[in-house]
């Protein structure tokens, strides 16, 4: 994805076991303020047809 | 190499005459000059239309899948590797196959000679050095190494990793090859440049799926472009449909593309969209070590679990 444009901030790898909530919080954290500085996805969108 | 077409010749005949295979699969002249294309021959007389030259960069691993019958199949290096993939994948039993292996010394890039030359390609011949281009009103003389495909300049495997007969001595394998320069190159772009650089890329592409059926590895009954239930994807040619038809189908053959080309090769308006393919390789490469194709005996990358693995991508 990053090769072909992708922002490297935007997409992310987590492995998180459902007894580790802590780590999840963090994880949503870190991901959701990353995404927020790059801002919205401009690029890898598709307008779908207005269909009145 | 002029030679070998001789050899096949014998060889295919002398084992459909022995009932040992019920078709030889190889190459015959097509109907425009650089065009050769699969030939099936089931008699012994079919096999004088088999030819080999310059212009047998089709793979024809692709016409290998699920064949009920015996076959023998010309392969050159990056079919033999193909074929070793098909049979890892059960898509051919070993013992059904005989491989007339062909130590290749690379495919000319037609695309390439045409925009050398000016009006309609009447005829090309070759020596083991230099091509020769007839048209309307010239002929024009090239060097076979400048205008070989990429993938063939590029190749580190020219010889057949599995065969039963060789049709001629092993060519040497080029060494010293850095077949990652270009995407190195992409690599260092920054995200917006690669943006760019792929809508370039990509925008002249038809959605025609002709380098999925040139390839080997696309054997899927439905492929996923072509399933309406669920649609995976779009059928048009939104931009970013395309781009997903492009990216899943090269993230399909990951860890198994050969770098064989026939899907460039197949392409009508020219898409280098090996690019993708090879970045596959090269990861591959760097992460897990791992060439497809070379040894029946070792299971892919993407099919294997090793308690090393690479995982600096997951948090």
């Amino acid at each position: 994805m990053e090769l072909m444009g992708m922002e490297p901030d935007r997409l992310h790898f987590s492995w998180i076991s459902s007894a580790e909530s802590t780590k999840f919080v963090k994880v949503v954290k870190e991901v959701t303020e990353k995404v927020k500085a790059i801002g919205p996805n401009q690029h890898f969108t598709k307008n779908t047809a207005k269909v009145a | 190499m002029l030679g070998y077409t001789e050899k096949i010749k014998a060889i295919a005949g002398r084992l459909l005459k022995e009932c040992a295979v019920d078709m030889v699969i190889g190459f015959r002249k097509g109907t425009l000059p650089m065009m050769n294309e699969p030939c099936f021959a089931t008699t012994p007389e079919a096999v004088e239309s088999l030819v080999w030259d310059s212009n047998c960069g089709i793979n024809l691993a692709n016409y290998l899948t699920d064949r009920k019958e015996k076959v023998a199949v010309v392969a050159k290096g990056c079919d033999s590797r193909n074929i070793v993939t098909h049979i890892i994948e059960n898509k051919i039993k070993r013992d059904q196959l005989i491989i007339i292996g062909v130590p290749c010394s690379a495919m000319i890039d037609r695309r390439k000679i045409s925009r050398m030359v000016a009006g309609e390609i009447l005829e090309v011949s070759e020596t083991e050095a230099t091509i020769k281009v007839k048209t309307a009103d010239a002929e024009a003389l090239f060097d076979k190494a400048a205008v070989l495909q990429q993938n063939c300049a590029l190749c580190t495997h020219r010889n057949p990793v599995i065969y039963d007969e060789l049709v001629a001595d092993p060519v040497a394998e080029q060494t010293d090859i850095d077949r990652y320069a270009d995407i190195r190159d992409i690599e260092a772009l920054s995200a917006t440049e690669k943006r760019d650089y792929f809508d370039d890329l990509l925008q002249p592409c038809i959605r025609c799926y002709a380098c999925r059926n040139a390839c080997p590895l696309c054997y899927c009954p439905t492929c996923f472009v072509d399933e309406s239930k669920p649609q995976w994807v779009g059928k048009g040619q939104d931009p970013i449909d395309v781009r997903i038809f492009h990216f899943l189908r090269a993230y399909h053959c990951a860890g198994r593309c050969t770098d064989c080309g026939a899907c460039e090769r197949a392409c009508p308006v020219g898409i280098n969209m090996r690019l993708l393919t090879r970045k596959l390789e090269k990861d591959c490469q760097e992460e897990f070590g791992w060439e497809a194709g070379l040894s029946l005996d070792q299971r892919p990358a993407l099919d294997v679990y090793k308690t090393n693995d690479p995982e600096t991508f997951i948090k």
